[in-house]
């Protein structure tokens, strides 16, 4: 198959994808009234659900999902590592913990980017504490290991917080952070959030002929005018930054970054190159097709996002440990 | 084994003989009560005669969850744990059915009176439970006064302006949760001349209502609870700020309806009613934009 023909599909699904969940709600309006609502905004009600309730969760859904996917490529290629993923390794469960600390003592109240940065702040730690392992050369089991460490800890720093707000809806949102949501997000957030992941994105989009070389070493890769610093740099900074900003809108959601791309590779090969479109474009479909499963699911119950992404997600990070066990010990 | 057992027969012994302290005759008024629950707390507050209750919750005292903070400073705080409450000695033990189970059947089992309260779901069990708690601290007269205190109050509410067209109001507590039919604060809501959203709907009990839901039933008036702002930020009120909200609004302000007026059934209930007869009042039939 064509690589342009597989974007094409891809776009287009992400194309219907969000249209799908522009339409999807508990409100109830019919096609008529919701086009209405969404481009002309004669009927007021519809023009606040489609305009200021369903447009910034198809947008988050869309721009959130391509985060993971993108940066899930860029981890794997990166790390050389199979099983890497922003959830995996902890990224994300930090990235909760700086969102957290941001939003439970005010500080984002006070100032509204302390939500993004703190985010972004936990997850540069993650990626810091990976990064210095697998600077030494740490095997496949080491880094998964060290992320399944960093999440425990992230986790548990996060529930403390949570439990000793004196506000008693605190302790609950414990699940939100760890599971995440796109419930009743507002335009607000998509404002707060877009600019950083579009932002991260730049930084790891020009990555893929870096990854290519490095798929063959680092010796290689130096070889062959592959700047290694700068690869580490872009590839910390801008999943940190996407990964962080997503997070801090929308919780950790797992499993995203690291199913997307073993997905693409008999579709498109596996040269780092040519997976990261793809990836960023099945992440916003994974991501939006789950958001929409959520609410047909359970309509009004506010399941979370993390809940459907880790029943496809868990047994599939299973079946990669038995493909790649022999790799692994 | 044996030395378990001569434990445990101490223990019924202890309990029987600090039961026994206390001369319980069936129809003597008890003189040392203990409420392990906020609502009936503060229906034994209003209702007991000086020196007769012993101890209250501490949520009694917390001026968000109760209408009596410091009345409730004249008693012994607990927190419902059993061995806390067999240390007072109490002859009679009030709490809620849904007060922590595991507590309240240890209290029974070591020979303790306890009478259980159900929340109150209308005004005609309110006036029910005053004269059971009348009743039961043999304080009937007072429990009487208690009654009339609550019918007048709702009396002096003003009866709708327009008894033809009665506003929506959408209760929009925290998460986004709201109330149906059959519970207090429907009954309020009714009482203030107003139709709740929630009962409309079709809902019944405390539920979770979809913020898009809300905007396209268009309500005239969005009533809140109490907000835990002062102490702590959560992510439980974020809807409240959400822009879609707030268009619905109109730049009018949310209701603020205080929690304690409403988790408990008491005569301060009938201060609930007033505040949304009072929000109610100038509203008027508008165009409604309602698809």
């Amino acid at each position: 198959m064509s690589y342009r023909l597989v974007i094409a599909g891809l776009a287009l699904l992400v194309t219907l994808l969000f249209t799908a969940s522009l339409f999807t709600g508990p409100a109830g309006l019919d096609i008529a009234t919701s086009f209405d609502g969404l481009f002309l905004g004669s009927n007021e009600a519809a023009r606040l659900v489609m305009q200021e309730i369903r447009l910034p969760r198809a947008i988050l859904g869309a721009m959130i999902g391509a985060t993971l996917g993108l940066s899930g490529a860029v981890l794997q290629g990166y790390l050389r590592n199979p099983l890497a993923d922003p959830g995996v390794l902890g990224v994300s469960a930090s990235a909760s913990l700086g969102a957290v600390i941001a939003i439970y003592t005010g500080l984002s109240a006070a100032f509204a980017l302390a939500l993004p940065v703190l985010a972004m702040l936990g997850a540069i730690a993650a990626v810091m504490v990976i990064q210095t392992l697998a600077g030494g050369r740490a095997g496949t089991l080491t880094l998964i290991l060290a992320g399944v460490a960093i999440t425990s800890l992230a986790g548990a720093m996060t529930s403390l917080a949570l439990n000793l707000s004196p506000n008693p809806f605190a302790a609950m949102e414990i699940v939100f952070w760890m599971l995440g949501s796109l419930t009743d997000r507002s335009m607000v957030h998509v404002w707060l959030s877009a600019p950083f992941m579009v932002l991260g994105w730049m930084m790891l989009a020009p990555l893929g002929r870096a990854l290519d070389a490095l798929s063959l070493g680092a010796d290689a890769a130096q070889s062959m005018g592959v700047r290694l610093n700068r690869t580490q740099t872009l590839t910390v900074l801008g999943t940190a930054t996407s990964v962080g900003a997503a997070t801090a809108v929308a919780g950790a959601i797992g499993f995203v970054g690291l199913i997307v791309p073993h997905l693409l590779r008999p579709v498109v090969g596996s040269k780092p190159s040519r997976l990261l479109l793809p990836s960023a474009l099945a992440g916003a479909s994974l991501v939006l097709a789950a958001d929409i499963a959520v609410r047909l699911i359970a309509p009004g119950r506010d399941l979370k996002l993390g809940v459907l992404t880790a029943i496809v997600g868990a047994p599939f990070f299973l079946y990669l440990v038995i493909r790649y066990r022999r790799m692994l010990t | 084994m044996t030395r378990l057992s001569t434990a445990l027969a101490a223990l019924v012994g202890t309990a029987a003989f600090l039961a026994a302290s206390v001369p319980l005759r069936a129809d003597a008024p008890p003189r040392r009560v203990v409420s392990m629950n906020l609502c009936t707390d503060q229906l034994a507050m209003l209702t007991a005669a000086p020196g007769q209750l012993h101890s209250v919750s501490y949520l009694a005292r917390d001026p968000q969850s109760s209408v009596l903070p410091d009345d409730a400073k004249r008693f012994t705080v607990n927190h419902g744990l059993a061995e806390e409450i067999f240390m007072m000695r109490p002859d009679l033990v009030l709490a809620g059915t849904f007060t922590s189970r595991a507590s309240v059947a240890m209290l029974k089992r070591l020979g303790f009176r306890v009478e259980q309260f159900p929340p109150a779901y209308s005004f005609e069990e309110i006036r029910e439970q005053i004269r059971r708690m009348g009743d039961l601290l043999g304080r009937a007269q007072r429990a009487e006064e208690l009654v009339e205190e609550l019918d007048r109050r709702l009396a002096s509410v003003p009866d709708p302006v327009k008894p033809t067209w009665r506003p929506l109001a959408a209760l929009h507590f925290a998460n986004s949760y709201t109330v149906g039919s059959g519970t207090l604060s429907s009954e309020v809501v009714a009482r203030a001349g107003l139709e709740n959203l929630g009962s409309r709907l079709g809902l019944s009990g405390t539920i979770r209502l979809p913020l898009e839901t809300l905007v396209v039933s268009s309500p005239d008036l969005i009533v809140g609870g109490t907000r835990y702002e002062s102490s702590a930020p959560a992510l439980a009120y974020q809807t409240f700020e959400h822009p879609a909200l707030r268009a619905v609004l109109q730049g009018r302000p949310m209701t603020a309806v205080p929690d304690k007026y409403w988790v408990c059934g008491a005569p301060f209930t009938a201060e609930a009613v007033r505040i949304l007869a009072d929000a109610a009042a100038p509203l008027s039939p508008r165009k409604s934009f309602a698809p």
